[in-house]
């Protein structure tokens, strides 16, 4: 009796089991698996009108190598994740631990902190071309006030690539600061009284205490943004318009990857940077499951 | 004793001296951006600039509506972002339970392949989801802007994590009482995986209403835009009209913000928890 019943409910996850995630497994598979291996198939083709594709070899790959604006793309964006990702972890480390120190106010700090979180990067982006426009914008107004010549902040090629990494990390600290705040407020407080009792610091206990245990969190962080940096998109769209003389100055890859599928119609040669994209994160994604065990600190 | 009380205010007051110009530089730009849309063009870019409107105006929100069918916007973005907030609730949740508390061969292999999206960057797919878009006939209706983004690995990882720290013992009572595994699903456990569901709708809502790429590509006719193509679209054709910009601008994060206004705790605990998980 007993048994006729357990097999029953056996049966019965396995018929359950298939049809609770069919919905998901089959929308998957149309809207992700079946575009995975579309973008190398039309990598190795050209798509035409009507999108007919023939056979182009590794001809698109070959254009890539020889495309000088490729390379400045890689370049370009190679820059942003140099400055973007440290300048964001640094900001965001130094405001969280503020915010852990105990002092008054501490959940307003962290509310206000996280609002450009949550506000649409196309609106915040809107905001700052505002702000940084050359002639009527604000802040070159301050600056001439404290002596300092006005700046082209975006239609300068020189400052263009600055610019939107200072409005990326704007962006992008509040968001690390709450997840490393959470980190901090994870760490037993017994660690930091022994190292007061023994006469540590603030900052002492901050470096012997906060960052070791701290470090799986600022792990997490470090490669979330590393690869949202490499896909840095939004901001650029919006700050620079495809005729400033800037544009290829401070393009990045998924930008020059949009503007060959979308605007030139180079649908196979985009699908090649796709790729070439995917390996970079790939690389990223392998060098943190690498990296994890020898760096990270996870007994706490 | 003293001077040791000294130094700590000394401390506490350059701690807050950080604290506040970290407030003003990220307050700052969204005051300006309200002080803006309440001038009138002229008063925008005099030089030098005037901080505050002599006499604040409100006709650049009105504009906005005059000049692009900003209403229809924000409808297409509320529906897009309800539907696939509610979508990848039910679908997630659904094989997320499957995944974590039912038996069946196959599961984990099934599961790891899935989670195999995760380690593509989400542009990686964007072609040729638009051509499969472009085939069904959808370019530039309301489903378009959804149909892919319904389906979510991340948030399936995200609740199966959250099932399997829920105990078995109220499955089996159910199980025993005749409860069909779906029965189980929907009455006892997605009740207890609020929180769960909560941070997921919270990352999934941020997402859909924020986007920019997808619905910039699939829907290119003013009626059809989200808030933020039709932003983009606005900055393109009005690109000198800074006040009706900072207007259209404001009232498109206005709906986030005062959502963000009641939900502080579970927006923060929502995105805290990704880190945590991770």
């Amino acid at each position: 009796m007993k048994r006729k019943r357990m097999s029953r409910r056996k049966r019965s996850h396995i018929l359950y089991g298939y049809l609770m995630i069919a919905p998901l497994a089959v929308g998957l598979g149309i809207f992700y698996f079946y575009p995975f291996f579309k973008v190398f198939y039309d990598s190795f083709h050209v798509v035409g009108a009507f999108n007919k594709t023939s056979w182009a070899g590794i001809s698109n790959y070959a254009a890539m190598f020889r495309d000088r604006v490729m390379w400045s793309t890689l370049w370009n964006t190679l820059r942003y994740v140099i400055v973007i990702v440290p300048a964001t972890l640094a900001l965001s480390i130094l405001i969280a631990a503020l915010l852990n120190t105990g002092i008054k106010g501490r959940s307003v700090f962290r509310v206000i902190y996280f609002i450009p979180a949550i506000t649409m990067s196309t609106a915040i982006s809107m905001i700052w071309r505002w702000i940084f426009n050359g002639d009527f914008g604000i802040l070159n107004f301050i600056l001439s006030k404290l002596g300092i010549p006005a700046v082209q902040w975006l239609s300068d090629p020189k400052t263009a690539w600055i610019t939107i990494s200072i409005v990326a990390v704007w962006m992008n600290v509040g968001y690390e600061m709450i997840i490393l705040l959470a980190g901090m407020q994870g760490i037993s407080r017994t660690y930091y009284e022994s190292a007061s009792l023994d006469g540590a610091g603030r900052f002492q206990q901050f470096r012997k205490i906060t960052l070791p245990l701290l470090t799986p969190t600022i792990f997490f962080v470090l490669i979330t943004t590393l690869i949202s940096t490499f896909q840095i998109f939004d901001v650029i769209y919006m700050m620079i318009n495809s005729k400033s003389l800037a544009k290829e100055a401070s393009q990045s890859i998924v930008l020059y990857f949009y503007r060959n599928a979308f605007e030139y119609s180079k649908k196979g040669y985009a699908s090649a940077i796709a790729i070439f994209l995917f390996l970079i994160i790939m690389l990223i994604t392998a060098f943190q499951m690498k990296m994890q065990n020898k760096w990270v600190n996870y007994d706490q | 004793m003293n001077k040791k009380a000294n130094k700590k205010k000394t401390g506490h007051i350059i701690v807050y001296i950080v604290l506040l110009s970290g407030v003003l530089i990220t307050l700052g730009p969204f005051i300006w951006m309200l002080l803006t849309s309440l001038k009138n063009q002229s008063e925008a870019i005099r030089v030098p600039p005037v901080i505050l409107p002599a006499k604040p105006v409100l006709s650049n929100y009105a504009d906005v509506f005059r000049d692009v069918p900003f209403g229809r916007m924000y409808l297409n973005t509320i529906l897009s972002s309800a539907v696939t907030v509610t979508a990848q609730l039910l679908l997630c949740s659904m094989a997320a339970y499957a995944f974590a508390k039912l038996e069946f061969p196959g599961r984990d292999v099934i599961f790891v392949t899935l989670l195999a999206v995760l380690m593509v960057p989400s542009s990686f797919f964007i072609l040729p989801q638009y051509l499969i878009i472009q085939k069904m006939g959808l370019l530039n209706t309301l489903p378009a802007l959804f149909i892919p983004n319904l389906f979510s690995a991340f948030g399936t990882f995200l609740l199966r994590q959250f099932f399997m720290s829920l105990p078995s013992d109220l499955e089996d009572a159910a199980a025993l009482d005749g409860c069909n595994p779906f029965m189980t699903y929907w009455r006892i456990m997605l009740p207890l995986a609020k929180p769960g569901l909560v941070s997921l709708g919270i990352l999934t809502l941020r997402f859909a209403w924020n986007d920019l790429m997808w619905p910039l590509i699939v829907n290119t006719t003013r009626e059809k835009m989200t808030l933020t193509a039709g932003l983009a679209y606005m900055q393109g054709q009005y690109h000198t009209n800074y006040p009706e910009m900072m207007a259209g601008a404001m009232m498109a994060i206005i709906p986030l913000l005062i959502l963000f206004a009641v939900f502080q705790k579970q927006f923060i605990e929502g995105i805290a928890m990704t880190g945590i998980k991770g």
